[in-house]
């Protein structure tokens, strides 16, 4: 018998707009000790299904219609609270996606860590502080936690991303379950310790032969761990297999548009950079910021940007890779004169920016803009997609009153937004199609450079590659060079000409793309390509073997 | 944490300094004297009287004289009761007004957090309906409509409890006490609901439920501490407003208080009195906002870190 | 071109303005509040004409009497009318309502967004001035103001809008420093639009929402702050009116005439009532957390 059997499993969300069909018809099972990977998009109904079998879904909107989960021969959807509560924590446990929020504030990490043991709803099985206290100084040893016995006492701000996810893991364990579900557990971390938490959980899975649902967008980096895997859309199976039929011969449409949206390999288009004097010179630029935490000494700053220099050849596509806090977006706005330089230039075309008033500035901005990275937060929320695109163009006196409805049209057009939706707003609209409004106004002015920020990082696979495909069509069409920032090095790859890897404000590593990639010089570019999870099972097998 | 109230200690030095000229010079300028009012009083007795009191310097020798006084802790003589100190009168009337803060604090406390806390862990049903439409009413129907209906139903009605005075009869502080923590508790319960209901939602709650605890431990261990900063961060201004709301409800029970003198000094035109009650209770009113904002501080242990990180 | 004509029939979006406006449209205990607010508002302009007797007309005859088909919230010990009094005593609460207000959202948008927008070492000055007033204690300052100055409606209004304008300021400044962070006006910058034109197309369209809401719930506020004021005598004097004063002299009255009480009572809390539902209706209409589902 398997560990878990869910079988026609439908949650249907009743919202103010409507039902929604959030999982329709969903079965499958998980036998002891194996890994099933749950992969889709947003909104295809992948958590929902794992957070209803621990009644987690906040009831209502979401009513489970039908189906039975059973585990160990118990059906979860029906049994009572108490029963519910014995098994969650110490049949089944969780790990979040986000280890900033799953953990609470307020309480030190060592007490959130024991809870599961002294609260134990089983008499029986529940321990005393001190033999709580000991085994979770052990386990959070066993997860990674340098010092654990100091540790144990401090805050969840006290730790980085990782390290709180490595104590989200502790805490999972430390009752011993059977099964654990693991909600993107390294959705919100930086790739090197995406891989390392990939590699804790597969050897932690293998020593304590737990069962785990590993829930993913991203096909790569379920394929090292899975044992089977099931797609979904829209709250329907799409496709459920061993993960190499899955991979290797799958006979769905869906699965393999996403298998196909994952950027793989170099970019096709050949490089388009002229050779002569580049469009975009930086010398010894240094950006720094005041360190708030620090307020009260004069003497401490953040070095986001730290002595960088650089080149952007005329028609090239420049990728900057860097993880979280390197400095990368901010040399971005650096060069865009968006944030205040502490020392070093700028030239633009033979202008040195820096020397510019705000106000001569102006008709520099019209050749240089920016797409930015969250498709929400970039748009006016108050001004419909006809306002937002006429903008820059009767700003700069692109276009009069004749010829700006007309202008608007061509915009659409060229990033693939129907006619019919000009006088929408911005909130009327999905992520991918906001980013294409988004691109709209940047190239609205018909500008020679654009810096886009983590342009596709926001978006599902299949829109991002979409996004990815209009980006390189633009930049060929209207003869763009571009700084293409990201944090997703198979994305930069697949995008650039060129590369440049960034770490603590500073550029470590820089080159023609295929060059760095089949022969990086730096330890610390080496450490990153290592960690880039492949959709290739019996590669991203050997490759987590190796970390 | 200890330097961090020297310093917000520190900073309320020049706030009070402010508060005492400010309050020096709107006195000293109002128009008439404060021995003009009713009867005609001869001129050489006002003129006695004024060299009495000072009155007779220039004004900014009586402020320095008057600062050094207050810096020393003394208020000087009244203007009315002659004979008696302002320290004195304040004396006399603290004990009750303190009394009757400390009561009114506790019934709003008592009745906003658990009708707040219990509105939030089922919102949007009649747990969630009633608690917060008599917070509403509360908040609608402020102390000085409220107390009177109070006395009309409880006190003259229903003859259940005496409508007036302080430590008089058994159960006299009863009606005071609710009538000035009725509002507040209204407050505290849109708060505390507000603060739970936004707690209750992180993720960090839905964690501790897939750790198998239990929906009490989860609210009292959880959600209470991060739920409930809203209402800490309100104790300080709940207070200065507990001091005006005391100004009605000591007129309405005719209780011998501070706020009953307040207002009477403000009748009587009894300038060294309003002038001393007013310094005293912006020092008051200082004191409980810092010993809040550290309560709030406490709680957070990522700011408690911070302020104490620079010992 | 037949194509060309269908252009034209684009389809509209809907604004957040428009899907506010809807939702609130949702909320009955809104729209009540809405409609007495309205009422009041227009009983209140018109009263000099619809009012049933004169303000001072007294009748000594029947001195206080209960409600009746002549007086329909009875009369005071006078024998003026009630309905009369009450009518006249919101005229006064809700101007000094409404101009009290409008001091706070003056002093307190202006503050606030210059203080936001700005930054540095400007904002931090300008929030160190209103973390020191709200420090202050302002309900014993406005007493003694009105005891010191005189018992002045105008002065009133400045002082209660002195108060009230801290608050504004602090909502203000926090939303326009959050919008300044936003990546659409980091987008308006690199597109090289001026200052001014951020401020207009950008950062004010997006500050109104909160702004309107609490200016909503500052009304209430005021008005019972000069209620307060009144009922202690030292707000509104003889021979003007205001339900504070009104249902001061009510308690005076109450043991034998509690109709002189509670009918001015019942007026101050249905005005407070409905500004509360309208603020509260507006918060949820206009939040955008819950317009996001």
């Amino acid at each position: 018998m398997a560990l878990l059997e869910v079988n026609g499993l439908k949650i249907y969300f009743h919202t103010r707009n409507g039902l929604v069909k959030a999982v329709d018809d969903v079965s499958f099972s998980v036998d002891a000790g194996e890994t099933l990977a749950i992969v889709g998009e947003s909104g295809s109904g992948k958590s929902v299904t794992c957070y209803s079998l621990l009644d987690l879904l906040p009831q209502p909107p979401a009513v489970i219609e039908a189906g039975t989960a059973l585990f160990s021969g118990e059906d979860l959807l029906t049994c009572n609270r108490e029963r519910m509560r014995e098994i969650r924590g110490n049949d089944i446990a969780v790990i979040f996606q986000d280890p900033m929020t799953s953990l609470n504030p307020f309480i030190s990490i060592g007490e959130q860590l024991i809870e599961p043991l002294i609260y134990h709803r089983d008499k029986a099985r529940r321990k005393d502080r001190k033999t709580a206290h000991r085994l979770a100084v052990e386990l959070l040893d066993e997860v990674g936690i340098i010092n654990p016995e100091v540790r144990f006492d401090s805050f969840p701000h006290e730790f980085s991303g990782g390290m709180r996810q490595r104590v989200m893991i502790a805490m999972a364990l430390i009752n011993k379950p059977r099964l654990l579900i693991c909600d993107e557990p390294t959705t919100a971390l930086d790739v090197t310790i995406q891989a390392q938490i990939l590699a804790l959980i597969k050897k932690l899975q293998k020593t304590r032969d737990v069962a785990v649902i590993f829930i993913s967008h991203d096909l790569g980096v379920v394929a090292g761990i899975a044992d089977k895997v099931m797609v979904m859309c829209d709250g329907t199976i799409r496709e459920s297999g061993d993960t190499a039929r899955i991979f290797y011969n799958s006979e769905n449409d869906y699965t393999r548009k996403l298998l196909a949206a994952i950027p793989e390999g170099a970019k096709v288009l050949p490089s388009r950079a002229v050779h002569n004097t580049p469009l975009v010179r930086v010398r010894d630029l240094n950006t720094y910021f005041r360190d708030a935490s620090k307020a009260h000494s004069s003497t401490q700053y953040i070095k986001a940007v730290d002595g960088v220099s650089l080149d952007i050849q005329r028609g090239e596509i420049l990728g900057l890779v860097g993880e979280s806090g390197s400095g990368k977006s901010t040399l971005g706005r650096s060069i865009l004169q968006l944030v205040p330089t502490t020392a070093g230039t700028v030239t633009f075309d033979d202008t040195v920016l820096g020397d510019l008033k705000p106000e001569q500035l102006v008709p520099w901005r019209r050749r240089m803009q920016m797409i930015f990275q969250d498709p929400y937060a970039s748009l006016n929320p108050r001004m419909t997609v006809y306002e937002t695109l006429a903008e820059p163009l009767l700003y700069h006196h692109l276009a009069n009153s004749k010829t700006i409805d007309q202008q608007v049209r061509q915009l659409m057009d060229d990033v693939g937004l129907a006619h019919s939706q000009m006088r929408k707003y911005p909130h009327e609209f999905s992520g991918g199609q906001r980013q294409r409004i988004a691109i709209g106004r940047a190239i609205a002015t018909k500008p020679e450079l654009i810096i886009a920020d983590e342009p596709v990082s926001a978006l599902d696979v299949t829109i991002q590659a979409q996004i990815l495909e209009l980006i390189l069509t633009l930049v060929e069409r209207h003869n763009l060079t571009m700084l293409f920032i990201s944090h997703d090095l198979s994305v930069v790859r697949y995008i650039s000409d060129r590369v440049m890897v960034m770490n603590r404000g500073q550029i470590v590593e820089c080159g023609e793309t295929e060059s760095v990639w089949a022969n990086p010089q730096q330890e610390y570019t080496r450490q990153l390509l290592r960690a880039i999870p492949l959709a290739d099972p019996n590669q991203e097998r050997l490759r987590i073997g190796n970390i | 944490m200890l330097r961090f109230a020297l310093n917000r200690l520190l900073q309320a030095i020049p706030v009070l300094l402010i508060v005492i000229s400010a309050t020096f010079l709107l006195v000293h300028s109002a128009p008439g004297g404060p021995f003009s009012a009713d009867k005609a009083v001869p001129p050489e007795v006002i003129k006695a009287l004024e060299a009495q009191y000072n009155l007779d310097q220039p004004l900014w020798q009586q402020y320095v004289s008057y600062l050094s006084d207050v810096v020393r802790g003394d208020f000087g003589p009244s203007f009315k009761y002659s004979g008696r100190s302002v320290n004195e009168l304040i004396a006399a009337g603290l004990p009750a007004t303190a009394e009757l803060a400390l009561y009114a604090m506790l019934v709003a406390l008592i009745i906003g957090i658990s009708a707040g806390v219990a509105a939030a862990m089922r919102p949007n049903t009649l747990q969630d309906y009633l608690p917060m439409s008599a917070a509403m009413i509360g908040i609608c129907m402020p102390s000085f409509l409220f107390g009177p209906l109070m006395v009309l139903v409880f006190g003259i009605h229903l003859e259940w409890l005496p409508v007036s005075g302080w430590g008089d009869m058994p159960g006299d502080k009863i009606l005071p006490s609710i009538t000035l923590g009725t509002g507040y508790a209204a407050y505290i319960a849109r708060l505390s609901r507000g603060g739970m209901l936004e707690v209750l939602s992180q993720d960090y709650i839905r964690t501790a439920r897939a750790k198998g605890l239990s929906e009490p431990l989860i609210i009292i261990k959880h959600a209470l501490r991060g739920g409930l900063i809203p209402v800490v961060a309100f104790l300080g201004p709940a207070f200065a407003g507990l001091l005006g709301g005391s100004f009605v409800v000591e007129t309405i029970f005719q209780i011998p208080g501070l706020g009953r003198f307040y207002v009477q000094a403000a009748f009587n035109r009894d300038y060294t009195m309003i002038l001393g009650m007013t310094i005293f209770f912006a020092t008051l009113i200082i004191l409980f906002n810092l010993l809040s904002d550290m309560l709030a501080i406490w709680l957070n242990p990522k700011l408690r870190h911070q302020a104490g990180g620079r010992d | 071109m037949p194509q060309d004509n269908r252009h034209h029939k684009d389809t509209q979006g809907t604004s957040l303005w428009r899907d506010a406006w809807v939702k609130l449209c949702k909320n009955y205990l809104a729209l009540f509040g809405l409609a007495v607010l309205s009422l009041l508002c227009l009983v209140s302009l018109l009263t000099p004409w619809i009012a049933p007797y004169g303000y001072e007309e007294q009748n000594l005859l029947i001195g206080a009497s209960g409600p009746s088909l002549q007086h329909w919230l009875g009369t005071d010990i006078f024998g003026r009318d009630m309905l009369t009094r009450i009518m006249y005593g919101g005229r006064v609460s809700l101007t000094v309502g409404f101009i009290a207000t409008a001091v706070a959202l003056l002093i307190g948008v202006l503050w606030g967004a210059v203080a936001g927008y700005v930054g540095g070492r400007t904002d931090a000055l300008m929030m160190r001035i209103v973390d020191i007033m709200y420090a202050l204690p302002f309900m014993i300052f406005i007493v003694l103001l009105m005891v010191v100055l005189g018992r002045n409606i105008l002065l009133l209004f400045l002082a209660i809008g002195a108060v009230e304008w801290l608050t504004m300021a602090r909502i203000v400044r926090s939303q326009v420093m959050a919008l300044r962070k936003q990546e659409f006006v980091e987008a308006a910058h690199s597109l090289g639009l001026s200052q001014w034109t951020i401020i207009r197309r950008h950062i004010i369209p997006n500050t109104l929402g909160p702004v309107i809401v609490y200016t909503t719930l500052t009304i209430p506020n005021v008005m019972l702050l000069e209620a307060f004021l009144s009922f202690l005598g030292l707000g509104i004097q003889p021979p003007q009116s205001s339900w504070g004063l009104l249902i001061n002299y009510g308690v005076e009255t109450m043991e034998e005439y509690p109709w002189l009480l509670i009918f001015p009572g019942i007026a101050l809390s249905l005005t407070l009532f409905a500004l509360n539902f309208v603020g509260d209706g507006l918060r949820d209409a206009l939040d955008p957390r819950t317009s996001k589902d």
